[in-house]
């Protein structure tokens, strides 16, 4: 059993939790995701381990109440704990070779796990840029804890309540006409920005990494749900990823096969809903 | 007085047209009176051919003797001395290539049923105080053991460790152990609170199972040795699938036996107060012809498909499953296309599986297996429609632990090397079942973690002096 020992609410739909986990916690590095399960009833469901404290044994898990897992993790409190969590999964992040000057775009709750790669990346001496982006002013997260990691946050909101008015795309294209020029970007958030940063960066060639989030089950290679076509090839997300070249990334099939359960992911999320109302 | 009958006294089954809808055991099991007079079958032979074909030497006509006198728990006493599982052999084993092989009874007639016999006893015995009752935990010595994997391989060396006193962690990279047992053979088969069962009767001889500890990952295997660790066997499985690399692959609705099975067993996403997702079909393609193939095709029936193929690519007769699961499989209304190659999988407008075109075969001369290899037919191909492809073309060690350990060396396959003793390229790293010898059974993964055992015992009663 792994306890919560701290939660707090980032925004409506964004929780953080601090969770005891000590193996984890004096082993993860940035880039790993662990995999939890709630209940005796509860799917298995990844998340990136956005900070850790070997020495106090535990590890920071940021996530998006999108679903089933997301909500009954969320209705736990501080003090109880889950019932499985199994990590550190998946490669670490690696520097970017010979990169000075690197680029981390953050995209909502995508944030949660650019935050512990912009962090490496500072702590190594690169000069980060952070371009992050939220739908409004009322969910951004994490601006704080960037501002501390990176010569430079960019914040954007889709609807200009705060910080620059649109995507992470058209801030990016600002610093590329402003003349600075990147040796790496990095991009995580949702699929269709993830794609829409490639598709800027390969314009411009620079090099692209990006955090493909597939369905998952075990996380160790064993089931091949997590698998993505990166250059023409298979390749399984929790065992060789999550991080890949979002160059050679097919996200539309990402896009097609995440939806493979949509119609029982409604169901369960109704399920849920009235559970947690009752 | 030997029932001189030719043919096995028949079991109750669950009638096949209501079985194929539900995930309730298949086979029912021996009644008290069934069971005697399948018994009284055995002749007792002197030259015990049977005993030589189980790879954990379980004493056959020992406890088959045993149950004409009706003293169960002497028969159960027998079987536990070398089959820490026998609830789970009784159900699994493919008894017809093993000790039913060489029964005398087969000569003329049908075998022994060993197999229901086995389960019969072990059945008896599943409730934990008359299991305690007879099965004694042993006094520690001290010596601190590793196993990763709570697979039948790591299963088996721990309890043979445990009973010799040694003090047993297994590292489980799930968040249950059993391996195979519990995420890919279903429940329909092989019931998992049997699986639970034999696992409690092994935690009641000592040992420790940690679940979420992926080796490799939150510790290595150097890290364990530091730790204190005195040896460490890796029964890590082959749980890798293989895909079969043709078109359409990456469409929605193609997944792995793996991932299929193990969302309906391990995460009982056939039950409706469980989370899990499992993809919803009427039309289903199973690729393959093994065990895995099978449980895969019964498994869409009983999740409500309306037609499930198995599609393999030579004939019936070359099929590695278990003779028992094709005939239930049949019976239950698996639609079999054997002697076809799947060349290309079909999707719609939305990246939907909508077929998948299949090319006819025909059986040429024998291959390196020593069985007919198969020589497709030119212009043969032909489109079914399915929505649904379930990939059971076999798997592969995974790379996790040898990658991660210095000194670990492999085969091209990524099984890895081990001596006749079952020690690794490394000291004191020991490894058997599935990790060496690629996807086999449950009883040869259980022999593996029984020679394995005895070696660790003497290895550290050599270290000792
Ligand atoms: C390696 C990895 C790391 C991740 N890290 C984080 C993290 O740190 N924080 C976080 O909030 N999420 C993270 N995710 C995503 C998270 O695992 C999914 O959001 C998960 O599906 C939520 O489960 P659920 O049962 O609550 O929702 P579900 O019922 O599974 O899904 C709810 C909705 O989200 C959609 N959906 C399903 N899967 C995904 C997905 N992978 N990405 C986006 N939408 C999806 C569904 O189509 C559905 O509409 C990560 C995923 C991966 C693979
Ligand atoms: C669907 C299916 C049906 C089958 N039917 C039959 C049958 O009817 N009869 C029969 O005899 N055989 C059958 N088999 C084959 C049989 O189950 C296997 O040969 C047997 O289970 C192998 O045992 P094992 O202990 O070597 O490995 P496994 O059973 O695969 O167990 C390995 C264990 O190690 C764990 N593990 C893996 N990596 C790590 C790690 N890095 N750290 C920690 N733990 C790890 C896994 O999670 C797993 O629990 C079937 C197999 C499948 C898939
Ligand atoms: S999650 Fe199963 S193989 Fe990656």
């Amino acid at each position: 059993m792994f306890q919560i020992v701290k939660k707090r609410i980032l925004n409506p739909s964004v929780t953080w939790m601090e969770v005891t986990a000590p193996h984890i916690a004096r082993k993860v590095r940035a880039g790993q995701f662990i995999i939890f399960r709630v209940d005796e009833h509860g799917e298995r469901v990844p998340l990136t381990v956005a900070d850790s404290n070997p020495d106090a044994g535990t590890i920071t898990l940021i996530f998006q109440i999108v679903g089933c897992s997301t909500m009954k993790l969320n209705a736990l409190q501080e003090g109880d704990s889950i019932l499985d969590l199994v990590g550190p999964l998946g490669l670490p992040t690696e520097l970017p070779e010979a990169a000075k000057k690197i680029c981390v775009i953050g995209g909502g709750v995508g944030c949660a796990i650019a935050y512990p790669q912009a962090k490496m990346f500072h702590k190594a001496g690169l000069d980060v840029d952070v371009i992050a982006g939220f739908r409004s002013k009322e969910i951004v997260i994490l601006e704080e804890e960037f501002k501390q990691n990176c010569s430079e946050l960019i914040l954007c909101t889709d609807n200009g309540s705060y910080g620059r008015k649109g995507f992470v795309t058209n801030a990016l294209q600002d610093r590329i006409d402003a003349g600075i020029s990147y040796d790496t970007v990095i991009a995580i958030g949702p699929i269709l920005m993830m794609k829409s940063v490639c598709e800027l960066t390969k314009k411009y060639q620079i090099p692209t990494i990006v955090s493909l989030d597939p369905i998952m089950v075990d996380g160790t290679g064993m089931c091949g749900g997590c698998r993505v076509t990166v250059g023409g090839k298979i390749r399984y997300a929790c065992v060789e990823g999550p991080d890949f070249d979002g160059h050679q990334v097919d996200f539309d099939e990402l896009i097609r096969r995440n939806g493979v359960f949509r119609e029982r992911e409604k169901e369960c999320r109704m399920m849920q809903l009235a559970d947690n109302k009752s | 007085m030997p029932n001189m009958s030719k043919y096995k006294t028949p079991v109750p089954e669950q009638n096949p047209e209501v079985r194929a809808r539900n995930f309730e055991e298949v086979t029912l099991g021996y009644t008290e009176e069934l069971a005697l007079a399948e018994a009284a079958r055995c002749l007792n032979c002197p030259s015990k051919p049977c005993v030589s074909g189980c790879p954990v030497g379980v004493r056959i006509p020992e406890f088959i003797k045993k149950i004409t006198e009706q003293d169960y728990a002497g028969a159960y006493e027998i079987i536990h001395s070398t089959n820490a599982l026998p609830a789970v052999c009784g159900r699994v084993c493919p008894q017809e290539r093993q000790c039913e092989s060489r029964c005398v009874r087969a000569k003329n007639g049908e075998a022994v049923g060993i197999g229901r016999l086995e389960r019969f006893i072990a059945d008896l015995h599943q409730d934990k105080d008359q299991h305690d009752a007879i099965i004694k935990k042993t006094d520690s010595n001290h010596h601190k053991i590793a196993v990763v994997g709570g697979g039948p391989a790591g299963l088996t060396c721990a309890g043979d460790l445990a009973k010799l006193g040694y003090e047993v962690t297994i590292f489980e990279a799930f968040h249950v152990a059993g391996g195979v047992l519990m995420y890919g053979i279903p429940e329909f088969r092989l019931p998992k609170a049997i699986v639970q069962q034999e696992i409690e009767n092994l935690k009641s001889l000592g040992v420790t199972i940690l679940t979420n500890m992926v080796v490799g990952k939150v510790f290595s295997i150097d890290e364990l040795i530091e730790q204190g660790f005195e040896a460490v066997f890796i029964g890590s499985g082959a749980g890798l699938p293989r895909f079969m690399g043709i078109e359409g692959e990456a469409l929605v609705g193609v997944c792995s036996a793996n991932e299929y099975l193990t969302r309906i067993n391990l995460m009982k996403g056939y039950r409706e107060d469980y989370d899990t997702p499992v993809l919803q079909s009427k039309s289903v393609a199973v690729v393959g012809g093994g065990n895995v193939a099978m449980d895969g095709a019964r498994s869409a029936l009983r999740m409500g498909a309306e037609h499930v193929y198995i599609i393999y690519r030579r004939s019936e007769l070359e099929m590695p499953a278990r003779k028992e699961e094709i005939h239930h499989a049949k019976e239950e209304g698996v639609e079999f296309l054997t002697l076809q190659n799947p060349v290309k999988i079909l999707g719609d407008e939305n990246g939907r599986v909508s077929g998948i075109v299949c090319q006819k075969m025909e059986l040429g001369e024998p291959d390196a297996s020593g069985r007919r290899s198969p020589v497709p037919i030119e212009n043969s191909e032909y489109e079914l429609p399915v929505d649904t492809v379930i990939m059971a073309i076999g798997t592969s060690p995974n790379p996790l632990i040898r990658t991660t350990t210095q000194g670990l060396e492999a085969n091209q396959r990524g099984c890895l090397l081990v001596n006749e003793s079952m020690m690794t390229t490394k000291q004191g790293v020991y490894a058997g079942g599935d990790a060496v010898t690629g996807a086999a059974t449950v009883i040869l993964a259980m022999g593996a973690g029984k020679s394995a055992a005895k070696s660790i015992h003497e290895y550290i009663q050599k270290k000792g002096k």
